[in-house]
């Protein structure tokens, strides 16, 4: 196991490396610089005011030796000046904004799995009955509508014509509802459905057709034999679910002005903010092959079958 | 095939899981096909997807006005006779501009899925068929192309060729084979280790004839519900894209360009937003139901 997490741990070091290459090779070869005027048509810097931007910022040396500089200095946790936020670092902005992100995905996640996990136990106990329908259906309501569809609905439903909620905002708890349960809408399915297709299977096994031949009542057939062995399958989805959640939703952030990261996923690209870009995505990435060990640790723990 | 539906398909899995025993000679296909038919969710999902082809292709005669034409005098008129769904900031009709919102749609979720095909199948092939070294290395790209955030990419992509139709399916195109390539590779680990396939090679047949003709054909199942889960993924990315600017070119409509312009005033012009959002939310559930039809359809295991 320890050797495992090592080895695993180590692995780490190539992927995030390989992947900031990549991005960086990218975004350099992407036309348009950021040293162009901020306002679209506006007349171009003179070129000394370019000269002397570019030193200041590191873009007159060759790439390699930029990206080595960048190598050197993110490992102390600086990620440089933003380009678009002239006055602040990229590590300030996103000590600020990422905790806020991670929050509201901590909190979308929990929706997410209570939710997700009774629906597909509804589901699979009341296998191809109307009670299946119903949360299958919802499911694939989840799985299936863009977030920003879905936000523009659930504020339709529960701003105007029900008003229960604010638009927007992140001053009170109850800011936080609808942001939070948009977030969660699309993991919720997809749990749901794995949950009730992973049930349905262990449902048909030979332990649990003992179980019921020794006499248990279905009740805790279902929740104690069943549940424990179907929601192993189910723990895999959580590791990128909550990268790609806690990391922050452009669209949900943006439609409920929430301010959290999601917006410098975005922003970042289309402002030709380098440090930005790279800082977002290494984050990004950093933060799903973590979340992929823990799960697969987590794995080996749950289900003595695994071994590593 | 549609008429031969027994009385007794009253629940649909049910009939999903019959087996039904036919005297004609049954392939994986055709008995997929009818299995297909049977299920309601699915048929009602296909028949919408057929109707937004429908209007996208014949856009031009059922528009009631034209998708680019400002009237100054009637901005942000809520749906009235003239206007059933209103007018947005522009004075222009928005049903019509729907109507061809639809094109777009269409044609991404089709055309990026043909690129996505084109760099997928053959890379899980090949990775899958050799083995070794050549699988080892393919396999690590894929999991480093993974680690990603997909549509920050995609808007990378896109910044790099600028907004417009062709550039949304090259950029979707060159990040969505990730998917297909991991399914078409396990498929193929399983296959080439079968008796027909040593047959094949012991009679002599080269790498190229093994894997197109008996390799890849054993393989289609998982491809082809892969493109079924991919169209509604693409229609989503392109609606994304436009919704934050990077997509579609104006005047060009396009529903997530509708939602991502008027999202700001929806409490003051709700028609303009609330529209859009059905119209995608419409695309992207037929399309989940159809997929899953055809999933469970040639894969009654499942269900």
């Amino acid at each position: 196991m320890l050797t495992y997490t090592i080895q695993r741990l180590l692995w780490l070091i190539p992927t995030i490396l390989a992947m900031a290459l990549v991005t960086f090779l990218v975004m350099h070869a992407t036309p348009g610089s950021p040293l162009d005027p901020v306002a679209e048509g506006a007349n171009p810097l003179s070129p000394e005011a370019q000269k002397n931007l570019a030193e200041a910022y590191g873009l007159d040396k060759p790439l390699w030796e930029q990206f080595g500089i960048f190598l050197g200095k993110s490992l102390r946790g600086d990620f440089g000046q933003s380009f678009v936020y002239k006055t602040r670092t990229v590590s300030e902005i996103l000590v600020e904004t990422f905790p806020i992100s991670l929050f509201l995905g901590a909190m979308a996640l929990a929706i997410a799995i209570a939710g997700g996990v009774t629906l597909g136990i509804l589901a699979a106990v009341y296998q191809n009955r109307s009670w299946d329908y119903v949360c299958v259906s919802l499911a694939t309501l989840g799985v299936s509508l863009p977030n920003f569809v879905l936000a523009v609905f659930l504020i339709v439903l529960f701003s105007f014509v029900i008003p229960l909620f604010p638009t927007g905002g992140w001053g009170s708890p109850r800011d936080w509802v609808l942001p939070a349960v948009t977030l969660a809408l699309g993991p919720l399915g997809i749990i749901a459905r794995f949950t009730r297709s992973s049930m349905v299977e262990v449902i048909r096994s030979d332990y649990i057709r003992t179980a019921r031949a020794k006499g248990l009542a279905e009740q805790p057939v279902v929740l104690k034999h069943v549940l424990k062995n179907a929601l192993i399958p189910v723990v895999t989805l959580l590791g990128p679910m909550f990268a790609a959640v806690g990391t922050g939703s452009f669209f949900v952030e943006s439609i409920f002005r929430v301010p959290g990261m999601g917006r410098f996923f975005v922003q970042s690209m289309t402002g030709r903010d380098y440090p930005m870009i790279m800082a977002v995505v290494l984050i990004y990435g950093a933060f799903l092959a973590l979340m992929n060990l823990l799960v697969d640790l987590a794995y080996g723990l749950i289900d003595p079958r695994i071994r590593y | 095939m549609a008429l031969s539906t027994p009385a007794s398909g009253t629940s649909l899995a049910a009939a999903g899981l019959a087996a039904a025993p036919s005297t004609q000679t049954s392939n994986l296909w055709r008995d997929a096909w009818r299995r297909l038919l049977r299920n309601k969710l699915a048929v009602v999902g296909g028949v919408t997807v057929i109707l937004l082809c429908l209007v996208a292709i014949f856009a031009d005669f059922i528009a009631p006005y034209s998708y680019t034409k400002a009237n100054f005098g009637k901005i942000y008129e809520f749906p009235s006779r003239e206007f059933p769904l209103g007018t947005d900031q522009l004075g222009r009709d928005v049903l019509s501009r729907m109507i061809y919102g639809a094109r777009v749609s269409m044609l991404v979720g089709l055309g990026a899925q043909v690129i996505i095909v084109m760099i997928g199948v053959p890379i899980g092939l090949v990775a899958g068929y050799l083995g070794g070294r050549v699988d080892l290395l393919l396999t690590r790209f894929i999991d480093v192309m993974y680690a990603f955030p997909r549509l920050l990419f995609v808007i990378l992509i896109m910044s790099m060729l600028g907004a417009g139709l062709m550039n949304i399916f090259i950029a979707i195109g060159l990040t969505g084979w990730v998917g297909i390539a991991r399914q078409t590779r396990a498929q193929v680990l399983s296959i080439k280790e079968k008796e027909f396939v040593e047959g094949a090679r012991a009679l002599g047949a080269g790498f190229f004839r093994t894997v197109t003709k008996h390799v890849l054909p054993s393989a289609l199942t998982p491809i082809v519900v892969s493109v079924t889960f991919g169209i509604p993924e693409a229609i989503f990315t392109e609606a994304a894209l436009s919704f934050i600017g990077v997509g579609i070119n104006p005047p060009t409509p396009s529903w997530g360009q509708m939602v991502g312009e008027n999202q700001q005033y929806l409490r003051s012009y709700w028609h303009l937003c609330v529209f859009p959002s059905i119209a995608i939310a419409i695309t992207m559930l037929s399309f989940t139901f159809f997929g899953d039809g055809v999933r469970d359809a040639l894969d009654p295991k499942m269900k």
